[in-house]
């Protein structure tokens, strides 16, 4: 049995009262005293402090290193600028998704950041592919996201510079009197930063931010009703290693050269999705009464058909109500259309929706 | 009135045969935010262990186990459009069902104060 893993910021989540689970193999908070409800409200109306150290951090070097990842992934690497940010996947031969990742041009080097859960298989996967290039995984830095509509007020009162971004950038600047890296970038559907930060900087720095009375820390709970109802796919969940980009509907980080040119590793399915189309699509599904469904509840048609099944499900805070997203054959995936869920033995009515639930709010 | 508790963390707060029966604050503190309650209705009866309604949270779904056989007399409706008072007044105004039992000797498997107080310590 390996050791359950402790980020910087372990003693100050006990402190603030975190109640800690395993995850990928860290010991993370799921909530705080606030409870997962008050600290997803938090974030959509205040701002939220979440510890996402357990992310992995690599940076890649050498000349061309751009041009190379795109050999890894579907999307327009080569022609991100200085400062940019990028959303993206690792595609397998299959078509499917490895793990989805944020990809930004650091100037001299690209800064990558991964899921917990796939870190060492990623990290491996770039080594192995990436020949020629530096694969440098990032050991001495935390990552800390700062998320919701006071972000900004939140940050740039230490580093003014932040202010000036907008969303899916990137700098390096100086946060309480050390050199960060801080994007414009989240998985909440808000506004707010992810701050790469010293180790040994982090515990200061985070109690130092949450000294601000709009700030309060939150755990993987809030973390995870805030990316569902934003309409965005948890790896492991909504998107995996069968399930095509297109099938996600993730068109939109497969910019137009790479559809064109094709050259990652699936391009055969992929492009062939993008011609003729897929046979299931993964949708935004709205339970119509109180009650959750969650992931595995199978959808079926009007008619009693199986025609899908649900992969993360729950209870939307803000949007007052249950909410979910699954896979249904495309015929049904419009909005509007009338299914069913089978929770618990019995048919509960839902509608097919548009994603998102809540409407996003980046800084465009 | 003796007032039992469950391996489910439910207390049971017997009157002659009639109970009055809920989730524990340790239950409710567990479970985190609660969302949606499904409640058995009134006659319905059950045996000891059958489930008798959902909780749900922000985090999961949870049976609620029933502690001993019987029938429902009252269900505490109400709880329906109001889940998240049950993380307030588990053990008082948020009681889930009135039942009556059916053998009160079964209430004989059950925990008091002391013993429970201990399994959750």
């Amino acid at each position: 049995m390996t050791e359950t893993k402790h980020t910087p910021l372990y003693d100050l989540h006990v402190e603030l009262g975190g109640k800690m689970v395993e995850f990928a193999g860290w010991s993370m908070p799921i909530n705080y005293p606030m409870g997962i409800l008050g600290e997803h409200v938090q974030c959509r109306t205040k701002a939220a402090l979440f510890d996402v150290s357990h992310m992995a951090q690599v940076e890649i070097r050498g000349e061309g290193a751009a041009k190379a990842f795109e050999a890894l992934v579907p999307s327009n690497i080569e022609n991100l600028a200085a400062g940019k940010a990028r959303y993206t996947f690792f595609t397998n031969e299959a078509g499917g998704i490895m793990d989805d990742l944020i990809v930004s041009n650091a100037g001299d080097y690209l800064f990558v950041v991964v899921n917990a859960s796939m870190r060492d298989q990623d990290i491996a996967h770039m080594r192995s592919n990436l020949d020629g290039f530096e694969v440098i995984e990032i050991l001495d830095r935390a990552l800390i996201a700062i998320q919701g509509p006071a972000a900004e007020a939140v940050v740039s009162k230490h580093a003014p510079a932040v202010a000036e971004l907008k969303f899916m950038e990137t700098i390096e600047c100086d946060l309480l009197g050390t050199s960060c890296r801080i994007s414009r970038l989240g998985y909440t559907g808000e506004d707010g930063y992810e701050i790469s930060i010293l180790e040994s900087e982090v515990d200061r720095v985070a109690r130092i931010l949450l000294e601000d009375e709009m700030l309060e820390p939150a755990g993987l709970g809030a973390r995870d009703s805030l990316r569902l109802e934003a309409g965005l796919s948890l790896y492991g969940n909504d998107i995996d290693a069968t399930t095509s980009p297109v099938e996600a509907q993730l068109n939109f980080a497969i910019q137009k050269r790479r559809r064109e040119e094709g050259g990652f590793p699936g391009a055969d399915r992929i492009l062939n999705e993008f011609a003729n189309g897929v046979s299931r699509k993964l949708v935004a599904i709205k339970p119509t009464g109180r009650a959750p469904a969650r992931g595995g509840v199978e959808v079926q048609s009007s008619t009693g058909e199986k025609i899908g099944s649900i992969t993360s499900g729950g209870f939307g805070p803000t949007f007052d109500g249950p909410v979910a997203l699954g896979y249904v054959a495309a015929d049904y995936a419009v909005p509007g259309t009338e299914v069913n869920l089978v929770v618990r033995g019995k048919l509960m009515p839902a509608t097919i929706e548009k994603t998102p639930f809540v409407k996003q709010n980046y800084k465009r | 009135m003796t007032k039992y508790f469950s391996e489910d963390h439910e207390w049971i707060l017997v009157e002659g045969d009639i109970a009055t029966i809920g989730i524990t604050q340790h239950a409710a503190d567990a479970l985190g935010d609660i969302v949606f309650i499904e409640l058995k209705e009134v006659g319905d009866s059950f045996d000891s262990a059958d489930d008798i309604g959902v909780i749900e949270s922000v985090k999961a779904a949870s049976e609620i186990y029933a502690p001993v056989s019987g029938e429902v007399v009252e269900a505490n409706t109400a709880l329906e459009d109001t889940p998240s008072e049950i993380n307030k007044t588990p053990e008082s105004d948020s009681w889930l069902y009135k039942i009556k039992i059916s053998d009160t000797s079964e209430l004989d498997a059950l925990m008091d104060l002391e013993a429970y107080t201990a399994l959750i310590s």
